[in-house]
């Protein structure tokens, strides 16, 4: 299989701090890619540089086949890019930026009408065409900002924290329509911070500062997960994340929401234990039971075990 | 260069300079307001100076140097003070800013041929008019007394000057002023309007967006020039019809050469503004960047306001270095001396450089990486 994206030893440093620390890997042809991490792993760094937006301290990198240093009009030309912050012209209207993007990638003639035609639809802005971008609810002005980055057709698209501060519905849509892209043969490379849309991609990085620290099918990270997780649900969930952190046999604690997730050494010995040191520290809680593991579950435990602590 | 991406940029533009009252402000009110305020304000004649007069003589000789003064043109007698004492209040005040005092012996001592001096004060404050008032006055006082002497025969001095004034015939300083006002308009106001275009792009995120794209950096910033050199020239046009009508400025040379140089002009001028804007990356610091490096050198170091040949060496040599100087020349030469290229081509080839190198800042200042 060819690969759409390929990645060695790419490093950026920002004076002393680095962001992206020699990241390798590849992007085969018409995957979803994920990069998952918190904010401040590195993602968005990684995901400029490979747009052209960034230079890379040092370390090579080809997209759509060319050199991201050398290469950067033909790069700019393959690929597609929708930025974290929208970044379309708010005192445009929806038809006004679609046809000033599809100057700037050279879109004309009939394909422009077509192109035109497809985004609107796809992206469900038909009647809003005359509207000015900036008056648009934020779920709108996502699907434009796709359907500008995808006007001209890209090999490549990269789409960083595309549904950030949207609601689950239209998250659900946005992901049909990045599946709807990859069945058509797009690559997909996008980046998240959420765990549950990781699930959707082929394959998914695991970022933390500036490192990937792991890369498979979801389904294979989580069956790499090797120590058993216990979910304490409690009406203390903060507190009680505090007395767990240093309980023996306790690898990892996260909280979410109610709910405190503890990476332990022993099942058998934790689901004995952690009552105890509970009850002696005065919190109570309602169960405790071993579960599956989630993807912030891998995510934690794979931090753990790159011997780190969580970015951001 | 591809056109059609220069030509996405241009439109974008325009539409978003349409729709952004500011932008419309600046380059349409602005200019309109500077020209109408600063064409009435400055004026450099010295007409219907106001005058008191103590006439304590109150005889028929008196009454007809009162008479002399008031016929010239130059004066307004405004007030009559009975005593010698109010004169002083009347300078004070800034009622007026010539007293002329005729003493009581004023009659007897003409009558009589002897000297009869008259009393004539100036407010100094304004040194400036206060001399033209004086030379009005001396002027005024030789041909009344030539007339006393001579009684109404024909006087000829052996040796006169014939003096013949050009280009601005009646030597009215409006002429002067607005030509030179034209250019130094669009020198403050085409590097205000570009100064907010590439910085706006960085603060609002879209350049993020732009930057992603393959459009060269070329196509931006000369994609982005086009709307900003029809509204320049616009101004341009609307000042000199504007000149012609209102203020009733004489055309006299090739309204074609002044359009070339125009545009040649305001390319380097915008595209100053537009490197300003590009190398700070922040709307509100680009443009007092181009207010403060345009506005002060037009106005003092163009020739506009003060004549450079009588500027310090120093300071003269620093005005070659101020584009509007140029275009203040360009202006004035067209428009009253009629002159053509066989004069202008120093000007012109000055503002062909202001345009190549304001562009290639502009450009080179331009990053399409973010940091």
């Amino acid at each position: 299989m060819a690969e759409a994206v390929q990645v060695s030893q790419l490093t950026r440093r920002f004076g002393d701090f680095t962001a992206v620390d020699r990241v390798s890997f590849d992007v085969h042809e018409g995957e979803i890619f994920g990069f998952l991490g918190p904010n401040g792993a590195g993602k968005t760094t990684t995901i400029k540089m490979l747009t052209g937006l960034l230079r890379p301290t040092s370390g090579d990198a080809r997209v759509a086949g060319f050199d991201v240093l050398k290469q950067i009009d033909k790069v700019k030309r393959s690929i597609g890019y929708m930025s974290q912050l929208f970044s379309l012209y708010p005192d445009l209207t929806v038809l006004e930026n679609i046809q000033l993007f599809a100057g700037l990638y050279g879109v004309e003639g009939d394909r422009l009408d077509r192109r035109k035609d497809w985004v609107l639809e796809m992206a469900r802005l038909d009647e809003y065409q005359d509207r000015l971008t900036g008056e648009l609810p934020l779920g709108h002005k996502q699907r434009l900002a796709l359907g500008c980055a995808v006007l001209h057709e890209p090999l490549v698209l990269f789409l960083d924290e595309p549904t950030s501060g949207v609601d689950p519905i239209s998250r659900r849509n946005f992901w049909d329509l990045i599946y709807g892209f990859a069945e058509d043969g797009t690559t997909v490379f996008v980046s998240t911070h959420y765990m549950e849309e990781a699930e959707y991609c082929h394959r998914i990085a695991v970022m933390n500062r500036g490192s990937i620290i792991a890369l498979d099918q979801p389904g294979s990270l989580k069956d790499a997960i090797r120590e058993p997780i216990l979910e304490v649900t409690t009406a203390d969930a903060p507190r009680v994340v505090e007395v767990l952190r240093d309980a023996p046999g306790v690898l990892e604690v996260t909280m979410f929401g109610r709910a405190v997730h503890a990476m332990v050494e022993d099942q058998a010995v934790a689901e004995r234990q952690i009552p105890e040191i509970l009850a002696a520290a005065g919190y109570s809680f309602e169960s405790i039971r071993p579960i599956e593991p989630s993807l912030e579950d891998v995510f934690v435990s794979f931090v753990h075990r790159s011997g780190g602590t969580v970015a951001g | 260069m591809n056109p059609g991406r220069l030509w996405a940029m241009a439109r974008k533009e325009a539409i978003q300079l349409r729709r952004d009252p500011r932008s419309l402000g600046m380059a349409f009110l602005l200019p309109a307001a500077l020209l109408l305020f600063f064409g009435y304000a400055i004026s450099y004649d010295v007409n219907n100076i106001e005058m008191a007069v103590l006439d304590e003589s109150n005889s028929e000789r008196s009454r007809g140097l009162i008479h002399a003064f008031e016929s010239s043109g130059y004066f307004d007698i405004v007030e009559y003070p009975a005593r010698y004492e109010d004169v002083d209040e009347l300078l004070q005040r800034a009622k007026v800013l010539a007293v002329l005092v005729i003493p009581p012996s004023f009659d007897r001592d003409l009558a009589a041929g002897r000297d009869a001096p008259v009393q004539l004060l100036l407010d100094g404050s304004d040194a400036n008019s206060a001399t033209i008032a004086q030379n009005y006055a001396a002027a005024i006082m030789i041909r009344y007394s030539s007339d006393v002497l001579l009684r109404g025969r024909r006087f000829v001095l052996p040796a006169q000057a014939e003096t013949r004034v050009w280009y601005n015939e009646t030597l009215e300083s409006r002429n002067m002023i607005v030509p030179g006002l034209v250019a130094v308009i669009m020198s403050i106001i085409a590097a205000m309007l570009t100064a907010l275009t590439i910085a706006r792009e960085w603060e609002r995120g879209t350049m993020e967006q732009l930057a992603a794209t393959p459009v060269h950096r070329l196509e931006v910033v000369i994609g982005k020039l086009v709307p900003y050199v029809g509204i320049g020239l616009f101004d341009v046009a609307l000042a000199i019809v504007a000149g012609l009508l209102i203020f009733g400025v004489p055309l006299r040379g090739n309204i074609l050469l002044l359009t070339g140089l125009t545009l040649l002009f305001l390319i380097g001028a915008l595209s100053f503004g537009m490197f300003i804007s590009a190398a700070v990356k922040s709307q509100v610091l680009a443009s007092q960047i181009a207010i403060q490096t345009t506005y002060l050198p037009a106005i003092l170091l163009s020739g506009f306001m003060f004549s450079i040949s009588t500027m310090p060496i120093a300071l003269q040599v620093v005005t070659y270095a101020v584009p509007a100087r140029y275009y203040v020349s360009v202006t004035k030469g067209i428009f009253l001396k009629g002159v053509g290229p066989e004069v202008l081509w120093v000007q012109g080839l000055a503002m062909i450089i202001f345009a190549t190198v304001g562009l290639t800042l502009a450009i080179r200042s331009f990053r399409k990486e973010l940091e």
